[in-house]
């Protein structure tokens, strides 16, 4: 057995570090560390409530408008306040433009990149695989960029800027859309489904939101050549290198569900375990603290409205900054595969009853979302009524507590506080990254990553094994969020 | 070439976010442009680990040439001056040191964004953390590098403060330098480059009409002039968001709230609620920049008497309720 400490693990978003021990061939065990503790729930304690919208979004540039949405809930829940129509919808679409933007962002800049290394240079794919996406010189990120940018302005036209807007407000939002705006962002959406369907799916977004199962999938990939767009390169990747049996988890799965519209969700809420979907209960979260530097190490874990977060290096057995969520005592892995998975996508269904939770279906469900939520987004921006309120108004309450619970590009994010005397007391969060990359808990259970990473191979006199590479970056980790 | 390190400590990661945003042209076109060559970045380079670690190596060994060391985030201090709330992944070394060793290197040194230059939100509440910036604590010269630190080119740290930067912001400071066309005479008293801070983000409001006539918004979504109750600081905040604009057409204050003066150091902590207003008898404690405070109470005074009706109407409204009179030639 060797040991391996693989850091700074970039192409994620902020610093991670992973301890493998190995044997000849494989990942043995793993541990996640995250490495950098800012602590936001500290800052949070004793500012005034409403204070948090600004405080909160910055925990994270990547899920900035996420760590909003999960803010504006959590006020409007301890407000009881009710969010008109044009609120709700302004939510979506900026909360969807941001989470769009972050599941092209790690396709193409974090994930795609790994596939040009050096290490695959016998390949036969490997010349346009390297001209298309190498890391900073290859021709899809400079085609890109420009998109993603312009797809963006949508923020511009309705939350002034992103990242960290102050617009997402509990009551709906602080920026009206006025009939000429409204026209504008209908633009701004049909230029990135252009970019989409010429350059990302080679197809309509809404053939490939229609595939159904994995033989369908599979004509569609083979209609054209596996250069004729990304998602079909990737497909031919995938197959080459079997992606679809690297990186299994746990195969639990938790959705929030997202995008609120009435009292519906677009995605909606629950975990799912064994092709069974369940409903989900926030009260079965609890947050543990074993391996983590922070005090309380030998209490029993707690809900987060009893959280605490008090840092110590104390603990002999911690070895992250993070801690360890846990539903019902289980690990579960959260992020877009949850989300089609719990919401029944029959595609997806078909891929985790075949192969559960890998590098593969975790990429394609990512990819997926894109081609559904896209032509939501113009249904929503159609609904929008200029002649309607935008944003209900109210107080905070001196005593109260709330919880806003919500869909981030990589997973299910929660706040949850308590005031007192119109102050903050207590603000807990679990991010989608603490989910996935937790360290073990008080039964030793690894985190969900953890578990990914264990029988990951590694070829010969590898330093920085690539497989390893694939499986940590196919969860999309954040890691400014994880710790906070 | 013009050699870029990029590390990121104590912040959101938001700078390098909103960086990728830079267009006409975008990021990747610039840098190819300019000459710039990136030795590292996290979000953006092929390498990592063992492969990074050796390009930091081969810096501090002179093998090779830094010439500019961008910081992104704040500095963590503690646990107890440690540096342990940030060791870099990997490395078993805290950032706080890697930055000392790196700073030491590089031709010049760029704070990236409010955290890197003065602390910022990092450093909020009672900065258990230790958090600071690179030449500032705050407000206080000195920072982590100290006050006497000057880079391989004899500069101070130059600090692109915001929160986030301004893709621009960062793009024209990163040009400027490599076409060495930087000098001292390009920051303020602050350390900010001048071509955003020497202007306030009151110029070129869309709402500079109301604010004339004091018609003051009173909630979100309003579309008055928001200092008077909102918080909105605009008329002091040194920054040019209301002229050069964030993706595509927006600012903060087209985003219907306030400015909260991410630019300026300690604005993390205003001592009072971000989007509200203090006052004394009535009057906002902040006036805006270089106006003598009773000429500012004479002419608000007397712009609330004489505000037309147009503009009190549509100052509380979401919608426009009365456009502006179309005025006729005379016959």
């Amino acid at each position: 057995m060797s040991r391996m400490l693989v850091g700074p693990f970039n192409r994620v978003e902020g610093d991670l570090e992973v301890a493998l021990e190995t044997d000849e061939s494989r990942v043995t065990s793993a541990r996640v560390n995250s490495p950098l503790y800012r602590g936001f729930e500290q800052i949070l304690q004793g500012k005034p409530a409403i204070d948090a919208l600004v405080y909160t979004p910055r925990i994270c540039g990547i899920c900035s408008v996420s760590q909003s949405v999960a803010c504006a809930t959590a006020l409007a829940d301890a407000m009881e306040l009710e969010v008109p129509p044009n609120g709700q919808l302004a939510t979506s679409l900026v909360l969807a433009n941001e989470n769009l933007t972050d599941l092209l962002t790690h396709f193409y800049l974090f994930f795609m990149p790994d596939f040009a290394r050096e290490v695959y240079a016998g390949e036969n794919w490997f010349a346009p695989v390297r001209q298309r996406f190498q890391a900073v010189k290859g021709d899809a990120a400079r085609e890109m960029l420009p998109s993603r940018a312009e797809f963006l302005h949508l923020m511009g036209i309705m939350a002034g800027k992103w990242p960290h807007t102050l617009s997402l407000q509990p009551g709906g939002t602080s920026k009206p859309v006025d009939a000429q705006e409204r026209v504008k962002l209908l633009m701004i959406i049909s230029g990135f489904r252009r970019f989409l369907e010429n350059t990302l799916f080679g197809a309509p977004l809404e053939q490939i939101a229609e595939l159904n199962s994995i033989a369908a999938l599979e004509q569609w990939r083979d209609q054209d050549h596996w250069k004729s767009s990304d998602l079909r390169t990737f497909l031919h990747l995938s197959g080459q290198l079997k992606l679809d049996q690297l990186g299994r988890a746990t195969d639990h799965f938790l959705s929030y569900g997202n995008y609120l519209q009435g009292g519906d969700k677009l995605f909606r809420s629950g975990q799912w375990r064994e092709g069974v979907v369940s409903a989900f209960n926030p009260a079965h979260v609890r947050e543990d603290l074993s391996h983590a530097w922070m005090e309380g190490s030998d209490q029993p874990p707690q809900h987060p409205t009893e959280g605490t977060t008090n840092p110590s290096m104390d603990n002999r057995h911690g070895y992250s900054w993070c801690k360890a969520p846990r539903l019902n005592r289980q690990v579960v892995e959260t992020g877009a595969l949850a989300r089609q998975l719990v919401n029944g996508h029959p595609l997806i269904t078909d891929l985790a009853r075949q192969s559960g939770g890998n590098v593969q279906n975790r990429i394609v469900a990512r990819l997926l979302e894109l081609a559904i939520v896209v032509p939501q987004m113009e249904q929503w921006v159609k609904q929008l009524d200029p002649k309607e309120p935008y944003c209900s108004h109210g107080i905070i309450p001196d005593t109260a507590t709330g919880s806003g619970l919500v869909e981030a590009a990589r997973g299910s994010l929660g706040h949850w506080i308590s005031i007192k005397k119109g102050k903050i007391e207590n603000y807990q969060i679990i991010a989608p990254t603490t989910w996935n990359f937790s360290p073990r808990d008080e039964q030793a259970i690894p985190g969900a990553l953890e578990q990914a990473l264990e029988g990951t191979p590694i070829r010969k006199d590898e330093q920085e094994p690539v497989a390893v590479q694939h499986v940590v970056r196919s969860f999309d980790p954040c890691m400014v969020c994880t710790v906070h | 070439m013009f050699n870029l390190l990029w590390l990121q400590s104590a912040g959101c990661g938001g700078c390098t976010m909103s960086l990728l945003n830079a267009e006409g042209p975008d990021l990747i076109t610039i840098f190819d442009s300019a000459g710039i060559n990136l030795l590292w970045h996290p979000s953006l380079s092929e390498e990592t680990g063992t492969e990074m670690r050796q390009i930091l190596d081969r810096i501090l060994t002179g093998e090779i040439r830094l010439d500019v060391l961008c910081v992104e985030g704040s500095m963590l201090r503690g646990p107890n001056g440690s540096g342990m709330f940030h060791v870099m992944g990997g490395t078993q070394k805290p950032m706080i040191h890697w930055v000392r060793e790196l700073s030491e290197k590089a031709a010049y040194t760029v704070a990236i964004g409010s955290c890197a230059a003065y602390g910022g939100i990092s450093a909020a509440g009672s900065n258990h953390t230790d958090a600071t910036g690179l030449q500032y604590e705050g407000e206080i010269y000195g920072g982590l590098l100290g006050s006497e630190y000057r880079s391989g080119a004899k500069e101070k740290v130059v600090n692109i403060s915001g929160c986030p930067v301004h893709p621009n912001w960062v793009t024209d400071t990163l040009v400027q330098l490599a076409l060495g066309e930087f000098s001292e005479d390009s920051v303020d008293a602050l350390g900010r480059p001048r071509m955003y801070a020497d202007q306030l983000v009151h110029h070129g409001c869309n709402r500079n009409e109301y604010y004339e006539y004091k018609a003051s918004a009173e909630q979100p979504g309003d579309r008055g002039c928001m200092m008077e109750n909102m918080g909105c600081l605009g008329t002091q905040a040194h920054a040019d968001c209301n002229v050069r604009p964030w993706n595509g057409t927006g600012s903060c204050t087209k985003g219907g709230y306030a400015c909260i003066n991410c630019t300026a150091p300690e604005f993390e902590e205003p001592r009072h609620t971000f989007t509200e207003t203090p006052k004394i008898a009535g009057i906002p404690v902040g006036l805006p920049t270089d106006m003598p405070k009773a000429w500012f109470v004479a002419l608000a005074s007397l712009s609330k008497a004489a505000t037309p009706e147009r503009l009190r109407e549509n100052a509380t409204s979401e919608r426009l309720i009365y456009p502006p009179t179309i005025h006729k030639r005379k016959r």
